[in-house]
């Protein structure tokens, strides 16, 4: 109950936030962080609840992207239709790359992913209709629904994603499903040994997982009104869908929301009053200190001292 | 007396190197079997294809007149084949309660209170009820050891595997254990024991089968077996 509490108030403030006067770069810089938060939760139903790190994230968001982007040339499809078009396909990707764990493990697994994103990328680099390398530009509709501008009707959309992606990131890890992928992570022959149908359970967390990154990544050509093949499938969307989690803590839903908060509102800061070249830096130097300091993130850090003060 | 259990003329190859051929055995409701053989000679592949962890390549394999040889290792237990691991693999992220409540969850379709109920019952049983709440990665040897039948009857078995539940056990330790696998076996269930410790072997069992690179060489009483002389050339060669 509480959980549907907060998340509405954040809704009606983001929507109030949207319908006032603040300045339009709040609502450009915020669709980044609720972005990442999309981004971290989505990677963390498989990387954190089932324990097989993907790094194929830039893949998933170029699915979505794209996909985005062919619905709106072929059929000038609106909106949540590209986003919903986008998740489907980029949940497929999930469940095709979910096959690839029948034989790999670990970092072999992880490993397999990336060759996801050149393969990607090496499509849609020849394909003349998505606009090969040079990449295509975009107009926004004009009319925008409610909001003054389109940026802030992107704002809110994604503010009404990343509720949804936590929310089912939360029921996953409070279900059956959840209870399985934890055992699979820990020891996976002991989870099929105790009943855990283990290459469903895997398949439904990559699809689910995919679909997220595929959201992710879908309003992208709209709100960047241009899309080219380079930056969409950059790894720094790998990077950061790992780091996000892992500053958070990947066990709870929780983590990969304070990480996106923190380090995605950290590199906006950065980005605008240093440079941009430095925020790649904060996400490394984040990454280290976490790693060494706090292997199990902020949600980690906040158990040890509860458990320290009874 | 009818057998839970048949196993016929499986074979099983790893690349070039045949770690198992033609194993013919067939176990009675409510047997202790004892498993007994030198390293290398296969006995864990065979129980891994008992329990679906790896496919037998060759042969079939048989559990309460079904076929089971295709399927996959969660299907099997279901079915009501359980197993212990020779090196533990607990869910280490998890108390040993929640450890159990994996299988009760998965197989008995028990969850929440209920489920804690049946844990608890299950830890009490095997002794290791005060370390219910405790993580299962501060556990002892000995009680990892007991977590990993106590999870393997959360799925409430028909057969129970046991590989090596006793390795590096201290000698009452090891007394412990047996006793908890005898106390099953008067429950009903049907016990294969995988076992190096000879005193154990020969007290648990009432039957003994030895394997040899990859075949079974004796198959009997554990007197007679151990007796034998092929078994003890397997084991001290010429």
């Amino acid at each position: 109950m509480k959980f549907w509490i907060v998340s509405a108030s954040a809704i009606v403030a983001a929507i109030a936030l949207a319908l006032s006067g603040a300045n339009e770069y709040l609502f450009f810089a915020g669709f980044v962080v609720l972005q990442a938060v999309v981004l971290a939760t989505g990677w963390n139903i498989l990387g954190g609840y089932a324990g097989y790190v993907n790094f194929g994230v830039p893949g998933f968001v170029g699915v979505g992207a794209y996909t985005a982007l062919a619905m709106h040339l072929l059929w000038s499809a609106p909106l949540l239709l590209q986003i919903i078009a986008g998740a489907v396909l980029a949940g497929l990707l999930g469940i095709g790359v979910g096959l690839l764990t029948l034989r790999l493990r670990g970092i072999f697994f992880s490993i397999s992913t990336i060759a996801v994103v050149f393969i990607l990328e090496a499509i849609v680099m020849n394909s003349r209709f998505l606009g090969g390398a040079t990449g295509i530009q975009l107009t926004r509709p004009n009319e925008v629904l409610f909001f003054d501008s389109y940026t802030r009707m992107l704002f809110v959309m994604m503010a009404f994603m990343a509720v949804i992606a936590l929310s089912i990131a939360r029921y996953v890890q409070d279900s059956h499903i959840g209870q399985g992928l934890r055992a699979v992570r820990d020891s996976e022959e002991a989870a099929d040994c105790s009943g855990v149908p283990t290459l469903k359970l895997k398949l439904i967390a990559c699809a689910i997982s995919g679909a997220l990154l595929g959201v992710a990544g879908a309003p992208m050509p709209m709100y960047l009104s241009y899309v080219e093949p380079l930056s969409t499938f950059n790894l720094h969307y790998a990077v950061i869908a790992l780091a996000m989690p892992i500053i958070g803590g990947t066990s709870h839903w929780l983590g990969p929301l304070i990480g996106a908060l923190i380090l995605g509102t950290l590199q906006q800061i950065v980005t605008v009053t240093v440079s941009s070249e430095l925020n790649v830096l904060v996400v490394g130097v984040l990454l280290v200190v976490f790693v060494v300091a706090a292997p199990d993130g902020v949600i980690g850090l906040v158990k040890k001292w509860k458990t320290s003060s009874k | 007396m009818e057998n839970i259990l048949e196993v016929k003329d499986v074979g099983k190859n790893f690349g070039g190197f045949t770690a198992l051929s033609g194993v013919n055995l067939s176990i009675r409701k409510g047997e202790r079997l004892g498993l007994i053989g030198p390293n290398g000679s296969g006995k864990t592949t065979l129980i891994n294809c008992i329990s679906g962890a790896l496919q037998n390549d060759l042969g079939t394999i048989h559990f309460k007149g079904e076929s089971i040889g295709r399927l996959p290792a969660h299907a099997r237990t279901r079915r009501g084949i359980a197993r212990s691991f020779q090196i533990p693999r607990p869910f280490h992220s998890m108390t040993v309660l929640e450890n159990l409540m994996v299988p009760l969850a998965y197989v008995g379709g028990v969850s929440g209170e209920k489920a804690k109920v049946q844990a608890r019952q299950l830890l009490e049983d095997i002794g290791l009820a005060d370390k219910a709440e405790a993580a299962s990665s501060s556990l002892s040897q000995v009680e990892l050891r007991k977590m990993e039948l106590a999870r393997a009857m959360a799925a409430r078995p028909q057969l129970l595997i046991s590989d090596e539940a006793m390795a590096g056990l201290s000698g009452s330790e090891v007394d412990d254990v047996l006793d908890i696998l005898i106390k099953l076996n008067k429950q009903g269930i049907t016990i294969i024991m995988i076992e190096h410790i000879m005193h154990a072997v020969m007290r648990f069992s009432e039957r003994l089968v030895c394997l040899d690179a990859g075949q079974i060489i004796c198959d009997g009483d554990p007197q007679s077996v151990v007796g034998n002389p092929q078994v003890q050339r397997a084991y001290l060669g010429d």
